[in-house]
């Protein structure tokens, strides 16, 4: 592994970092979205995405490689195609997270972090990821697929390494590789914000009741008048 | 009796409720149109009067923070609006960004206008695709429409506002380490004070605030402060997401006024699941200390809360029932501590990591009673020893469920093992 890009990559990228480097009012605000571009060429953080960086902002390889190690986003070495989190915080493990996590292990053949041999999918624990009220939660390419179950998560890692079409319960309507998850997270719109999902289910439960029992927010004005004793009101 | 109160969540039943079109349709952007026929500090006072507390966990006055800017500094100033939502058991706004990102971009353009900020962030964490999705497009739709960008609504205001994703960092949630990650550093809390007010983003003048209070802006605009405080309790005023996971029927969110009760709720979200009883939970998060059934009544304000020995928190109710292992739960929650802690200080980083191996050995039926102690102990050297609150927040489970459950612990001791089968919390497990 060579640790500079080629030519043809750096040319490219270039365009792509000054982009990003516009966006700040200082250049270094830029780091954290440089890595994730770098990440996106080449599917983790190399030492010629660590060069990459530092020539872009000024910065030595050391000051670029402490943030790189900081956050958990960046691979250090190359992840599957699909790299599989499995929430297994206390709420998601309860709830049966760490029975899904070791199934999957066990049903692929890999240790945490690790991915199968075709490059297809990785496996990690990851940590809460705001959707407890879908617990249990896995996430692929940082994309969510709530209320798993064991048996749920193994057929989806199965279609995954097959090639089938998978589809987040709350994302768009295709699963995007993990080089275009990052080159999103870079700031690059892939323009899919239209497709999939407003709301899950859990995230509609109080709107539905309050619908249902038509319960709403006091009226503009109204407010004095009704926090003065009216049962239905919302005080 | 509370009655849930949708406000943010008014419209999330409409399909393209994450649109322009749709937020409009709702009168959206309309007090954005108010706003710029107001003078910014006319606003700050307004936002006073509501009592709005910050909706992140801390609930400091929102409209106080925005006064403690300096009227004398010539930096530029900066609105971040901190999106890294990452506490365990929070889970409300991520359904809000992805359901109504308009309703934070307004919020936004209000509060960027009142503080005379040009220059706003939505600091978002990295693992949520879909919703930096909504968020860039909700910010492409509003640029387009004038509503942000140059000379918003021929009003000569100025607001550029850029969507900056995380890359997985808990500790960026706190609003000093947010700053560092956003200026480009590892994420590491810096030494208060100065307070971001006085030296934020690149040394500037900063106000941090919390996806959903900067969403409730739009509305006390529209509605006025009467309307705000006309929800809620005296010093907890208005409106905020409950949200419920765990053993409950019905999981999900709940918009309610502050005040509102567990047991209220759980009648809401149809009880604790069919054949269990409530164990212990927590009424904010992670960081708060755990209550159990003897709190079924007390009013989720950020009083009542407190004085029932926890914290409102990010209104992040986990619902455990009596499968539960608190051992396992607390032990599990300490690893996370262990593992997002920044390292910059030692009682934090050193203090998670030993109470990490005591848990272990506790759960695994080869601590001792004296183990307890030695938590206690630990606990003592963070809880305001720590250079941030994750350490204050690490020691809250371990000490609360020590205090109500000592005897478990002890079980675990006695028995060699835990008493409990895993099995019988999951999902699939509880009803078999």
């Amino acid at each position: 592994m060579s640790s500079t890009f080629t030519e043809e990559v750096r040319a490219r990228l270039e365009v792509d970092a000054k982009d990003i480097i516009a966006r700040y009012p200082r250049e270094r605000s830029a780091l954290l979205p440089l890595l994730h571009l770098v990440q996106a060429e080449e599917g983790y953080v190399s030492t010629a995405g660590i060069r990459f960086c530092a020539e872009q902002l000024g910065l030595t390889t050391a000051e670029v490689t402490a943030v790189a190690t900081f956050y958990t986003m960046y691979k250090r070495r190359p992840t599957g195609e699909y790299h599989v989190g499995v929430c297994t915080n206390t709420l998601c493990a309860v709830m049966g997270g760490d029975e899904i996590l070791s199934a999957l292990k066990e049903h692929l053949g890999v240790g945490n972090d690790e991915a199968t041999e075709d490059g297809r999918v990785s496996v990690e624990h990851v940590e809460c990821n705001a959707a407890c009220d879908f617990a249990p939660v896995v996430m692929v390419n940082w994309e969510f697929f709530d209320n798993q179950t064991p048996e749920s998560a193994k057929r989806l890692v199965d279609d995954l390494r097959l090639g089938n079409d998978v589809r987040p319960t709350r994302g768009p309507e295709r699963l995007c590789t993990w080089k275009e998850a990052s080159r999103l997270l870079a700031g690059f719109s892939d323009g899919r914000a239209g497709e999939g999902t407003q709301a899950g289910e859990p995230s509609l439960q109080g709107l539905r009741l309050a619908r249902e029992r038509g319960w709403v927010a006091p009226r503009p004005g109204a407010a004095a008048t009704e926090a003065a004793g009216d049962e239905g009101s919302a005080k | 009796m509370t009655t849930l109160t949708p406000v943010l969540s008014d419209n999330w039943d409409r399909p393209d409720s994450f649109t322009l079109q749709a937020y409009r349709d709702g009168g959206g952007y309309e007090a954005l149109r108010t706003a710029l026929t107001m003078e910014p500090d006319t606003i700050v006072d307004l936002v006073k009067a509501s009592g709005l507390r910050g909706r992140g966990g801390a609930g400091f006055p929102t409209g106080m923070k925005w006064g403690f800017l300096p009227k004398d500094n010539p930096n530029p100033r900066y609105l971040v609006v901190n999106a890294d939502e990452s506490e365990p058991g929070t889970c409300k706004d991520v359904p809000l960004m992805l359901a109504n990102p308009h309703v934070l971009i307004e919020g936004v353009a209000i509060s960027a206008y009142a503080i005379r900020s040009s220059q706003a962030f939505i600091y978002v964490r990295g693992e949520v695709l879909h919703v930096i999705r909504r968020l860039k497009q909700a910010v492409e739709e509003a640029r387009e429409a004038n509503l942000i960008g140059p000379d918003v609504l021929g009003s000569g205001f100025d607001l550029d506002v850029v969507v900056h994703a995380g890359a997985g960092a808990y500790i960026c949630g706190e609003e000093t380490a947010l700053l560092d990650s956003l200026e480009g550093y590892r994420g590491q809390p810096r030494l208060k004070p100065p307070f971001p007010a006085v030296a934020g983003l690149y040394a500037s003048p900063t106000v941090v605030n919390n996806v959903e209070s900067i969403a409730s802006v739009p509305s006390i605009l529209r509605n006025g402060a009467e309307w705000f405080t006309s929800m809620g309790t005296e010093k907890s005023a208005g409106f905020g997401f409950f949200s419920l996971s765990g053993h409950v029927r019905r999981p999900g969110q709940y918009e309610a006024p502050l005040g509102i009760t567990l047991r209220e709720l759980l009648d809401m979200a149809g009880g604790i699941r069919e054949g269990h009883r409530l164990k212990f939970w927590t009424p904010g998060g992670s960081s708060t200390p755990i209550f159990t059934d003897e709190h079924l009544d007390t009013p989720l304000d950020f009083e009542s809360v407190g004085a029932a020995g926890s914290m409102l928190g990010t209104r992040a109710l986990q619902i455990f029932d009596e499968t539960t292992c608190v051992v396992r739960a607390v032990g599990r929650w300490i690893e996370f501590y262990a593992h997002e802690s920044c390292g910059k200080c030692t009682p934090c980083r050193e203090g998670n990591y030993w109470m990490v191996q005591v848990l272990d050995r506790l759960e695994h039926g080869e601590g001792t009673e004296a183990d307890l102690e030695k938590l206690l102990d630990i606990c003592d050297n963070l809880l305001g020893r720590s250079f941030c609150a994750l350490g204050d927040g690490a020691a809250s489970p371990v000490m609360s469920s020590i205090k109500y459950f000592r005897q478990e612990y002890i079980d675990h001791v006695t028995q060699g093992g835990c008493p409990f089968d895993h099995r019988k919390s999951t999902v699939w497990g509880g009803t078999a």
